[in-house]
């Protein structure tokens, strides 16, 4: 009998994601420098946003003349560069060579949530190319940082090869170049997707993009005005788990489990808080820091089952609201008809989150089937649309149930849905698809249900008028005739006296 | 027959038919004046006349044919799904009004192309169809009386003389036996005169081939016998034509089809019309035989035959509730096919030799028809 002996070691984050790199959206060549591009350029549009600056950004993909590889996927140049508020350089290097390194672990709605989408684009890069990094960064327009690094994939850490500082070009801002293995070919449509999807939800920005083949997109600012910054909010209690309570525990210099939970909690007052505990069966006055392992268990079960707790308030949300939305719909699509339904804010979990839905009917919207345009905190979802709990709902009341709204066959429509949240519940790190939560399901309903309406609306006035025009048209045309034919039928002379009938109901017709 | 007499009676038909015509311009005169006059006091006009929907279409026991209830429907300018037909109907009436005055004749597909020139739009000919239909309710006549006929036309071939009435042959005269292909039943056959006959009976006859075979082994003179092929279910202009010879002449009417469920019912539209010419009348004879084939017939004479299909049951049950196909020879034969589920052409015959059908069961037919 032979004994195959076991050997345990740990892995670091970076080696995990390398080796697991579906989860992120790494999984092919063409999958890669569509998410890799993705990423960098969510990171730049977050960073804009935060800071409140009117985004301006720059893409370039450059195929790399190689001679091994002259062919897909062979190595591309990625370059994004953007106006933002900069990066800390003495952070600047961990933002990159690091996974899990970022700052937005906070509850606060962002594109980025796991602080890995840049470090993992960085981290493909160098696997497949062997590459290091080059950041350029700026905090003050005078000076810009220049760095060239790596990852050590065992470590997570970021290795410097060369770091220089070299004269600003008045503006602040970051610029990323990556070198990576890459299928631009059958990339092109999603990345031409993101881009075009992402200007129909970022009107206020500046984009360029140039492709692997030379050709330039520009897709220009056609609004000045900024979604408000989303603020930093505290947990809810029925999102809180048992790992942030013992890491709240450990840190906290509160005295009593009534004052942790009145300090740390979103919406939780002396109040509520003598409430929960005494329907807990726990003694607020109780230090933190003697509360048993299997109490603090019980704690954070209690707090996810009391009902009491006021629901999250939004305001730490920061949808893209009416006017930004019919601003990108307009420049994007210039539809025949739109209009937006603003859910008010809801929580689930104790996330609080808003749905917003869009809606264009005819002009550049092609026909023959709904568009559907899914955005969650403002990223476009292009990956696995069947899968995603908007496209089920749009499905069912805007195709299977059209009849109800009287959506013609083949209609020029468009939906486009967005759900913000401080924690979007996506089904894996590469965010491409939402789960089925209830109360977002109930939410996109009642939304796509209003704007519909609104369709349905639109659609009978405007038959309604194309039936006025259609009744003048025919009664015109036709009155005249039976007045010619009844006049050669009876042998009369002249015509019958019917314009003034004819001239009073079209006149009619009018009103 | 002495002409003299029949020259009056013609001279009496040409009387009848002057007047009726006169009578029918009137009718339509006064369809245009009233339009005409509701225009000029602005009002949107209205015209009125029997539905033609399936519940309005009853069977009459005392004329034993289908006829129009009392339901009306009205077609009004001032509704807007309306008024093209209005204007389809209006120029319609002005344009058999002219036809009648000017002594011309017209298809129905004419009718359709004619509309062009004024304006008037059709989508496709069934349009203009339904629209000639709709002015035959109106004025409850015929549209071969208006001098509109359909294309299919129909032969008959006999000793009959004609004498023609249609303008540039007023007076010329024909015998229908002088051609073997036989005569087409065109509008000038069908008002023509009948001025003298030697025949004493019609036979009416569903196919092309048959007929022929008839005017070859001279049935006409053997069975003293006016053919005509109907060509399939009889045109209006064939079965008015029937109506005719059978009343003006005292002639009896001896229909042969294939032996199948629509032979069957090409015979009982002779006899007694169809649904679809409900709103009109002139078009049967009551009294019409149907010799054969009928169903029975077919293991008498030990018939090849074709198994029923899933579309003739289909039709045998419609026929079953129909009111005219409840009792007698109509009834008894349905129920055969049903039983036998197997049909048979006039053609059957040929098994046993070119002219069984005339020999044989043509005479042995007529003997039973004339005790029925
Ligand atoms: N263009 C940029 N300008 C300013 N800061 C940036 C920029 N790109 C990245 N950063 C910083 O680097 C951090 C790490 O970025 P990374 O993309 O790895 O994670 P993330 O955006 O926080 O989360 P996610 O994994 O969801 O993208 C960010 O949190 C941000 O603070
Ligand atoms: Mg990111």
């Amino acid at each position: 009998m032979s004994k195959t002996k076991t050997t345990f070691s740990g892995i670091s984050p970076s080696e995990f994601f390398y080796r697991n790199r579906d989860l992120a959206g790494f999984s092919n060549p063409a999958k890669a420098l569509y998410t890799a591009t993705r990423e960098l350029v969510e990171n730049s549009l977050d960073a804009c946003e935060s800071a409140e600056i009117l985004p301006n950004i720059y893409v370039r993909m450059t195929p790399v003349i190689d001679q091994l590889r002259a062919s897909e996927p062979r190595t591309y140049q990625l370059k994004v560069s953007d106006n933002g508020p900069g990066i800390d350089p003495e952070k600047a290097p961990d933002a990159f060579g690091r996974v899990f390194y970022g700052s937005k672990y906070k509850l606060r709605q962002a594109r980025g949530m796991f602080g890995m989408g840049g470090t993992m684009a960085v981290l493909y890069g160098q696997i497949t190319t062997s590459k290091p990094v080059v950041i350029y960064t700026s905090i003050d327009g005078k000076k810009t940082h220049k760095f060239t690094l790596r990852i050590d994939i065992q470590k997570n850490e970021p290795v410097i090869i060369k770091k220089e500082i070299i004269e600003g070009k008045g503006t602040t801002g970051t610029t990323v170049e990556l070198l990576l293995t890459g299928d631009s070919f059958r990339a092109s449509a999603k990345v031409h997707d993101y881009f075009l999807e992402s200007a129909l939800v970022t009107p206020y920005a500046e984009i360029s993009f140039i492709d692997a083949q030379g050709k330039m997109f520009y897709y220009p600012r056609s609004t000045t005005s900024l979604p408000k910054p989303p603020v930093e909010t505290q947990p809810h209690p029925h999102g809180f788990d048992f790992e942030g309570m013992r890491r709240l525990i450990e840190d906290t210099k509160d005295k009593t489990l009534h004052k942790l939970l009145t300090n740390n909690f979103h919406r939780v007052g002396a109040t509520t808080s003598t409430n929960f505990f005494k329907s807990a069966g726990i003694d607020h006055s109780g230090s933190p820091k003697d509360l048993a392992y299997e109490n603090i268990v019980k704690m954070v079960d209690e707090m996810h089952n009391y009902e009491s707790f006021l629901p999250p308030d939004a305001h730490c949300l920061s949808p893209l609201g009416r006017d930004i939305l019919n601003a990108g719909i307009m420049s994007e699509l210039s539809p025949e008809f739109s209009t937006i339904a603003i859910r008010p804010p809801s929580a689930y979990s104790g996330f609080p989150f808003i749905v917003e839905v869009g809606l264009a009917y005819g002009g550049k919207v092609s026909s023959g089937g709904v568009k559907l345009f899914r955005y969650a905190n403002r990223i476009p979802l292009l990956y696995d649309e069947g899968s995603d709990i908007a496209w089920q709902v749009v499905k069912d009341l805007a195709i299977d149930k059209k009849r109800a709204y009287k959506i013609p066959d083949n209609a020029p429509l468009a939906l486009i849905t967005h759900v913000c949240s401080t924690k979007v519940p996506f089904k894996t790190a590469g965010k491409e698809f939402l789960a089925d939560r209830p109360e977002i399901e109930r939410e996109l309903k009642n939304a796509v249900r209003e704007v519909l309406r609104q369709l349905r609306l639109h659609l009978s006035r405007k038959s309604s008028q194309e039936a006025v025009k259609r009744r003048r048209d025919i009664y015109s045309k036709y009155l005249p005739l039976i007045a010619e034919f009844s006049k050669d039928l009876s042998g009369k002379k002249t015509l019958p006296n019917f314009q003034p009938m004819l001239k009073s109901y079209l006149e009619e017709g009018e009103n | 027959m002495a002409k003299p007499k029949k020259q009056t009676k013609s001279k009496k038909r040409q009387n009848d038919l002057e007047k009726h015509k006169a009578q029918l311009k009137l009718q339509l005169k006064e369809l245009g004046n009233k339009i005409y006059s509701d225009l000029d006091s602005q009002k949107f006009p209205t015209i009125h006349f029997p539905s033609r929907s399936v519940r309005n279409i009853v069977y009459d026991k005392k004329t034993k044919q289908y006829i129009l209830g009392s339901n009306t429907v009205s077609r009004t300018a001032s509704n807007i799904k309306h008024i093209r037909p209005f204007t389809q109907l209006t120029w319609l009436a002005f344009f058999a009004n002219e036809l009648m005055s000017n002594k011309k004749s017209s298809t129905l597909r004419d009718v359709y192309y004619s509309s062009q020139a004024y304006a008037v739009d059709y989508d496709d000919q069934s349009e203009s169809d339904a629209i000639i239909t709709d002015l035959e309710s109106v004025i409850s006549t015929a549209r071969e009386r208006l001098n509109i006929y359909p294309e299919e036309r129909s032969a008959i071939f006999g000793d009959l003389d004609i004498e023609y009435t249609v303008p540039g042959y007023e007076g010329n005269r024909l015998n229908l036996s002088s051609h073997p292909d036989g005569y087409l039943i065109g509008p000038s056959l069908s008002t023509a005169d009948f001025v003298d006959t030697s025949a004493e009976m019609i036979i009416a006859i569903e196919k092309g081939g048959l007929f022929n075979r008839f005017v070859e082994e001279k049935v006409h003179s053997k069975y003293k016998a006016i053919i005509i092929d109907t060509a399939g279910q009889a045109p209006r202009a064939t079965r008015y034509m029937l109506k005719r010879l059978h009343k003006e002449l005292n002639l009896p009417v001896y229909i042969m089809t294939d032996g199948d469920v629509y032979g069957e019912h090409i015979a009982m539209v002779i006899v007694s019309g169809s649904a679809g010419a409900a709103h009109l009348r002139d078009l049967t004879v009551p009294s019409a035989k149907w010799l054969g084939i009928w169903a029975s017939d077919i293991a008498k004479y030990k018939l090849p035959t074709i198994p029923m299909t899933e579309v003739d049951f289909k039709r045998v049950s419609e026929l079953k509730r129909d009111p005219r196909y409840q009792k007698g020879v109509w009834s008894k034969e349905l129920d055969v096919f049903m039983k036998i589920k197997a049909k048979c052409e006039l053609e059957a015959f040929s098994k046993y030799g070119l002219t069984t059908i005339v020999d044989k069961y043509l005479p042995e037919k007529l003997e039973q028809a004339k005790s029925m």
